[in-house]
């Protein structure tokens, strides 16, 4: 098992992708070595300076690298919290809790993967493709956003696997959502990971159910602490209530009630 | 050398700073960040004699400076905590104390009556105030009626040490605490959380699933200081202290309001070793001072 920590990081770089998502590089502050960490776990930031930001944001781990000593955080500025988050300097510190949650599940033969991310969705995945590309798994990815600026690390994503896209005004890839791109139509997958907008996420558990094929959804439920001990972010499964940050975030669909 | 040691009924604690019931888990959670056995004592979850499932998500909801909650008491009943729990957790060199919780005053007493033999239990904390569950639980905390039947009733069949978490969602808290303490209640410990509610505007929804929840955090924080003061000068037995606790100065504040001792709830949330933080901090200010006792701070609040 591995230990979570609480540690200060440092900022590396910060870079905007557009107007609303930046990449921040984040390294620990005394040269600690990385624990190993795994797709589909997040992190918990402290946001200082923040009057209406008391409680942690969790944060996907969008790519832990090893040679460098750092963690990507991919981050979309929706409220106070994730604003203050994209606005840090390089060089500023930042508090972090890691690594939480599960992991999404490294199929151990290769086949047929598919990878849905919607928005900022997408950030899990691309260390999921990382994973799998490690292991010589070909996967796809299907990325789907508003509009072109809006589907991200598009050069990163493609280094693991065969990139597709889907855009509501038609600016890149196919128009409209992720679940109508023809890919799904054309290809027969042997597992599907998804993260995003839960509508998205339902959709795609479902297509998944219908073709019986696996399916794992990364889930975004609040949180107060991430590390199990107030009980806020449970899921209904067939288990009963579990908690979305220990138990998961990453679920099988059979797990969840979502299609019931 | 500054003593923290503090006294709570028969309980001998090393330092006044323990951990509140619901946002510490077992203490299990917490191993990874601090050591539990530098803890005065730990609450740990509300227990009762069934299991609960607890009320549906959204179960939490932030606001300023604090949090709303609508867990709603889900743990795995009594049993389970004595089968499998409470083997895990005896082994830490700390006070544990488990918080009791139900919907009757037959509920309160069976489950007590299941934690009464275990060696390493040697005080209850008896949660009247929960305001996430549909009957009993904090009703029983709102009457000194109600507080002292099951107070009276818990008393009959518990030797060891009795702690009665008041509600502050009452007009006189200090008239509560009063008939617990008269019915034989050894502290009482306080604040619960305040019945709060938060409203999505976009979807005019409520932003819990239950409507209404507990609201905790540095939000509250004045109101129970002024609450631990109040019946700190009510009653004759210790008084454990709490409500948005965050640092040291907030613990030393409820000490000079009244507190014997303290616990730290929703910020552990945001740092799981506050408390060992809370000790270093609360020496460091006794060395400063010059006092030898932390229990010559106890009401030690000066009036002008
Ligand atoms: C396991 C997990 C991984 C996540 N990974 C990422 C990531 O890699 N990148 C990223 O940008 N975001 C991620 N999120 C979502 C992110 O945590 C929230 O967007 C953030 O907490 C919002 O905080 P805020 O202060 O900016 O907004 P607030 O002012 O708190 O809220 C603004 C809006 O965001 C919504 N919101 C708040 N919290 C969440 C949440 N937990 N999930 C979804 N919506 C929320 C609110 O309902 C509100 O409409 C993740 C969430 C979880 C639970
Ligand atoms: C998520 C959560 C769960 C809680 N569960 C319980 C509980 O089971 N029993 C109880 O007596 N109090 C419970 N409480 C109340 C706390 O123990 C404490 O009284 C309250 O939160 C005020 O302290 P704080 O502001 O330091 O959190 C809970 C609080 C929170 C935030
Ligand atoms: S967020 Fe606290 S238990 Fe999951």
């Amino acid at each position: 098992m591995i230990l979570m920590k609480q540690l200060d990081f440092t900022v590396h770089s910060n870079d905007r992708l557009n107007d609303q998502n930046h990449l921040l590089k984040v390294a620990p502050l005394n040269n600690m070595r990385l624990p190993e960490m795994h797709p589909g776990q997040f992190v918990q930031v402290r946001v200082d300076n923040a009057p209406h930001t008391f409680l942690r944001r969790p944060i996907s781990i969008n790519y832990a690298d090893t040679q460098k000593n750092e963690i990507w955080l991919l981050v979309q500025a929706v409220g106070e919290g994730t604003r203050k988050i994209c606005e840090m300097a390089v060089g500023a510190k930042l508090n972090l809790i890691f690594p939480l949650g599960n992991a999404f599940t490294i199929p151990s033969a290769p086949g047929n993967f598919l990878l849905v991310g919607g928005g900022v969705g997408t950030a899990p995945l691309l260390f999921l493709g990382n994973k799998l590309h490690e292991k010589g798994f070909a996967c796809d990815f299907l990325l789907g956003g508003a509009s072109e600026k809006n589907i991200l690390q598009r050069p990163d994503f493609e280094q693991y696997g065969t990139l597709y896209c889907t855009t509501e005004d038609g600016s890149l890839g196919e128009k409209g959502y992720v679940t109508h791109h023809s890919l799904l139509q054309r290809k027969r997958y042997d597992f599907i990971f998804t993260c995003g907008p839960k509508p998205m996420m339902v959709a795609i558990a479902r297509y998944a159910h219908e073709k019986g094929v696996g399916c794992e959804v990364s889930l975004e439920n609040l949180m107060a602490c991430g590390f199990g001990a107030c009980l806020c972010c449970v899921e209904k499964t067939t288990r009963g209530n579990v908690c979305a940050c220990t138990e998961g975030p990453i679920f099988n669909i059979n797990e969840l009630t979502w299609l019931d | 050398m500054a003593r923290l040691e503090v006294t709570i009924g028969g309980l001998q604690l090393r330092n006044p700073v323990m951990t509140a019931s619901g946002t510490f888990g077992y203490g299990t959670e917490y191993t990874d960040f601090m050591d539990l056995n530098r803890l005065g004592g730990m609450i740990v979850k509300g227990t009762t004699l069934e299991p609960r499932q607890g009320n549906d998500y959204p179960r939490m909801a932030e606001t300023p400076s604090g949090m709303l909650n609508a867990v709603g008491l889900q743990n795995k009943g009594v049993d389970y905590f004595v089968e499998h729990l409470y083997p895990v957790i005896k082994e830490y060199d700390t006070h544990i104390i488990v918080n009791v919780s139900g919907s009757t005053v037959e509920d309160y007493v069976a489950c007590t009556e299941k934690l009464a033999g275990l060696e390493k239990i040697p005080a209850i904390e008896l949660n009247i105030s929960c305001p996430n569950v549909k009957e009993g639980g904090m009703a029983f905390g709102t009457t000194c009626a109600s507080a002292a039947r099951v107070t009276h009733a818990v008393r009959q069949v518990y030797p060891g040490t009795l702690i009665v978490k008041l509600s502050p969602n009452v007009t006189d808290i200090a008239e509560i605490a009063r008939s617990v303490e008269a019915e034989g209640a050894d502290a009482v410990s306080l604040v619960n959380t305040f019945l709060g509610m938060a409203i999505d505007v976009e979807r005019r929804k409520p932003k819990l699933s239950t409507v209404t929840g507990g609201l905790s955090g540095p939000c509250i924080k004045p109101i129970a200081v002024r609450m631990v003061w109040q019946v700190y000068h009510a009653v004759g037995i210790p008084v454990i202290g709490m409500g948005g606790i965050c640092n040291w100065q907030d613990a030393i504040e409820f000490i000079l309001a009244g507190a014997t001792a303290i616990q730290v709830g929703t910020c552990n949330f945001v740092d799981p070793a506050v408390t060992v933080k809370i000790v270093r901090g609360i020496r460091e200010y006794m060395e400063r001072h010059g006092i030898a006792s932390v229990s010559e701070l106890v009401g030690g609040m000066e009036l002008f």
